[in-house]
């Protein structure tokens, strides 16, 4: 116990620092948080991307469709890539258009960047690719396939008149302040009953209606894998916060979502597809930072074992 | 309440609770016949087949789930779901026969979907995408492809009567209606306009249950 203090003590002095590790360019976070519950709000100036109507009714209206589909019905339209029964647009909302919840458009004109997830200049395709690997815990299609050529047209036509490399208000999730309590896994438990199980059910695991996966699983065999960025509880908490309960973003206190994130993040879920043999080693060469709750102890339970086969 | 009045309050609920299981009727009796107590019929409003009555605006309660029903019983009779109807029926049926008769209702086959009359193109776009940059989910992302249900706590919309479906919105919306789980309607319905209740309403009304292969 005293260990998971420390670490998510931890955790709340180096917010910036971590968000470089996951899926943010590193030249982007170095942007200070905003102090207090003003921070979780995307600004009102965020860019706006032209509306599904405008879709031209050509062959590359087609490819944009297409990029459309595989964000709301993954596993459908991009079989063979996916590996869970998430959809993109269960982390991206509106089919990855809304402001403050990982918009495509904030992403789309950031890149090529330098991520400190993996040590080089990443393009946009090499970036989807990734959410393939850890969110959707597949494999990653290739850069000249079907898949890939839809997304990044739906991508590119969502950025129109966008400036290049700008940072765009209402990109990514809005920063939350550092949390006044150390994120606790018994206060986010209680949080979790009472503002989150109604969806996601009891177990966290979803619930499906007419073949279709409705509410998300949080973690467990079917949700993302140990790898992806929201894994990690900063990353989590500022989801939370600005977008859940569904329809009610910013109902939660700043608290209340660090909480649940870090009870959320301290569930197995899929290992890690970079696993380097065992788990302290995986830790130390992918996850050494507080916000990642991997080969931490928690209820007596060392973390990263990995829920589904492997 | 001291404890004596709690014991004996608990006693003439287990006596009541006693008498009905000695003969109770079975759930079809229960339906069209009512309970003999004050419970009228719910076959008289809701049609034989559980199917709901457009015109007036009254709900299909067949294959909705047990326990939704049961929750709808329990706030009509409480008053948390303002009903005039309602009250005094859900009142009268103790609690063996709401366990009766909503098991029967979910039991039941739901009717075919009502004949399209939706004109406008923002009932499936409201079903299936919302208008997110106001903050109004998609109503599939809770009630279920189409609007079939997911679970407990989110009913079916699809072949439910467009009178009835609009009803309820704009009961969320003037807050007669407030027994949602985390008020997550009164936050939705408050984002809708009249027209978009009409739009949403006949779109759903006209969805097929079987049409997602759904058993109820």
């Amino acid at each position: 116990m005293n260990r998971l203090r420390f670490a998510a003590l931890a955790s709340t002095l180096c917010l910036a620092a971590c968000s470089g590790a996951g899926d943010l360019p590193a030249n982007i976070v170095a942007a200070a948080p905003s102090p207090a519950t003003s921070s979780a709000k995307p600004q009102a100036t965020a860019f706006t991307p032209p509306p599904e109507s405008a879709i031209p009714n050509d062959e590359f209206g087609k490819q944009i469709e297409l990029g459309r589909k595989i964000f709301t019905e993954t596993a459908k339209y991009a079989p063979g890539y996916v590996g869970n029964q998430l959809n993109c647009e269960n982390c991206h909302l509106d089919a990855g258009r809304l402001a403050g919840s990982g918009p495509l458009w904030g992403a789309y004109s950031m890149y090529p960047a330098y991520r400190a997830k993996n040590h080089h200049v990443n393009t946009f395709t090499e970036r989807l690719q990734g959410c393939f690997m850890y969110s959707m815990n597949g494999k990653a299609p290739p850069a000249d396939s079907a898949e890939m050529v839809a997304l990044e047209t739906y991508a590119y036509w969502m950025s129109q008149g966008e400036p290049v490399g700008k940072e765009l208000a209402g990109r990514g999730y809005p920063k939350l302040a550092k949390p006044v309590q150390a994120p606790d896994f018994a206060r986010g438990e209680q949080v979790f009953k009472r503002d989150c199980a109604l969806c996601h059910g009891p177990d966290g695991q979803g619930q499906m209606a007419a073949g279709k996966m409705v509410f998300p699983p949080l973690w467990g065999p079917q949700s993302f894998n140990w790898g992806a960025g929201m894994h990690e509880v900063d990353k989590a908490a500022s989801f939370i916060k600005a977008n859940m309960p569904l329809g009610r973003g910013n109902t939660l206190t700043e608290q209340d979502a660090w909480d649940a994130a870090y009870f959320m993040n301290a569930h197995e879920r899929p290992q890690d597809p970079r696993y380097a043999g065992n788990v302290a080693q995986t830790r130390a060469k992918f996850h050494d930072t507080p916000q990642s709750l991997y080969g931490v102890e928690v209820n007596g339970q060392v973390l990263g074992q990995g829920s589904a086969a492997h | 309440m001291s404890a004596r009045w709690a014991f004996l309050f608990t006693l003439a609920g287990l006596s009541m609770a006693g008498s009905a299981c000695a003969g109770s009727p079975d759930g079809a009796t229960l339906a069209t016949q009512g309970n003999g107590r004050g419970a009228a019929p719910c076959a008289a409003c809701h049609g034989a087949d559980g199917g709901g009555q457009t015109a007036s605006g009254y709900p299909r309660l067949a294959g909705l789930p047990a326990e939704y029903l049961r929750k709808q019983l329990e706030d009509f009779a409480s008053g948390i779901r303002g009903n005039a109807v309602m009250q005094p029926v859900a009142t009268a049926l103790n609690a063996d026969e709401r366990a009766t008769l909503t098991a029967y209702y979910a039991s039941l086959q739901p009717p075919p979907a009502a004949p399209t009359t939706a004109s406008s193109s923002a009932g499936p776009v409201l079903a299936d995408r919302g208008r997110w940059p106001q903050g109004l989910p998609a109503c599939d992302q809770c009630h279920g492809p189409g609007g079939v249900g997911v679970g407990n706590s989110f009913p079916p919309l699809a072949a439910q009567p467009a009178s009835y479906l609009a009803n309820q919105l704009r009961a969320w919306q003037h807050g007669t209606r407030k027994n949602d789980p985390l008020e997550l309607m009164r936050g939705v319905a408050a984002k809708l306009s009249a027209a978009d209740i009409d739009a949403v309403t006949a779109w759903y009304a006209a969805q097929s249950v079987a049409a997602q292969g759904v058993k109820p």
